[in-house]
């Protein structure tokens, strides 16, 4: 556990605060311009899950103009939490923008629906996307037979 | 006109959801079936143990795990037993665990008497505690 990279946990929920506003603007603006903004917030996720969260944009933001004014944080946190919710977040904004580009909008808002869903759950209540589909993931596509037979 | 729609009712919905949550997650519940459960032989504590579900990328597993070692170091008889669901995704089916955190308080013959979901607070806790010592 030691390796793993501690965080200032107000960071993630920070940038889940832009990423609603990105994507509640990329729906209700739609067409080409909602489109190029879901591919803006799906870089940033992209980013975020597989650099980390030191590469991911608003965490920058969130180090370099607000934390100075807050003060460190009572505690550290996990970087594997956040850094799933993005990975999650870049599945669904993939998803989105598939349906936008081959011109079917339903998969658009809803897949756009469901990113916008998990960021302001985690923006408002903190809400843990990792404590909720860790276990289904494994499930779905886990190594079930393998970890039976320990 | 569809965006400002499917904005609307995620809105609403996620709201809601974040709301029940709040106000359900990590309440002890009487767990009904209470057989003594043997996977846990020889890491129980005497009075009672807490049987803590955690996952690689779960958050408030931390705090939640902090929150039961106080209360074990504070009462005699009360042991922690950790099971990590990305290694024993077996015990996690077995309880019928579906998201972590979720704990079980075992009284002291081992039978499951309380089972909470979500972080608790540690009033929470303890009230649970409390609940499987009574029961």
């Amino acid at each position: 556990m030691s390796e793993v990279r501690q965080i200032d946990p107000r960071g993630p929920r920070f940038g889940a605060g832009i990423t609603t506003v990105v994507l509640a603007a990329a729906l209700v603006i739609g067409g080409t311009p909602g489109l190029a903004l879901l591919g803006l917030q799906a870089v940033v996720f992209a980013l975020g899950a597989g650099l980390g969260l030191s590469a991911q944009p608003y965490g920058w933001v969130y180090r370099t103009f607000v934390r100075p004014r807050l003060g460190p944080p009572a505690e550290l946190e996990d970087e594997r939490p956040p850094r799933f919710a993005q990975a999650v977040g870049l599945g669904f904004a993939l998803v989105g923008l598939v349906g936008g580009v081959l011109d079917v909008w339903p998969v658009f808002f809803v897949a756009t629906g469901f990113a916008l869903a998990a960021a302001l759950l985690n923006a408002a209540f903190g809400f843990c996307l990792g404590c909720e589909m860790y276990l289904l993931g494994q499930r779905l596509f886990g190594r079930r037979t393998a970890e039976a037979s320990r | 006109m569809t965006g400002l729609w499917t904005l609307i009712v995620v809105v609403v919905v996620a709201l809601g959801f974040g709301t029940y949550r709040r106000v359900t997650d990590g309440r002890g519940r009487a767990v009904t079936r209470a057989t003594p459960v043997s996977e846990f032989e020889g890491e129980l504590g005497e009075k009672a143990t807490f049987v803590q579900f955690s996952s690689p990328v779960c958050a408030p597993c931390h705090a939640t795990r902090r929150i039961l070692g106080s209360l074990a170091d504070e009462r005699p008889g009360i042991a922690v037993v950790d099971v990590d669901v990305s290694e024993r995704l077996d015990l996690a089916e077995l309880h019928g665990v579906s998201r972590t955190p979720t704990v079980l308080v075992l009284d002291g013959a081992g039978v499951v008497r309380q089972r909470i979901v979500g972080a608790p607070t540690r009033v929470r806790a303890l009230a649970a505690l409390d609940e499987a010592l009574a029961a």
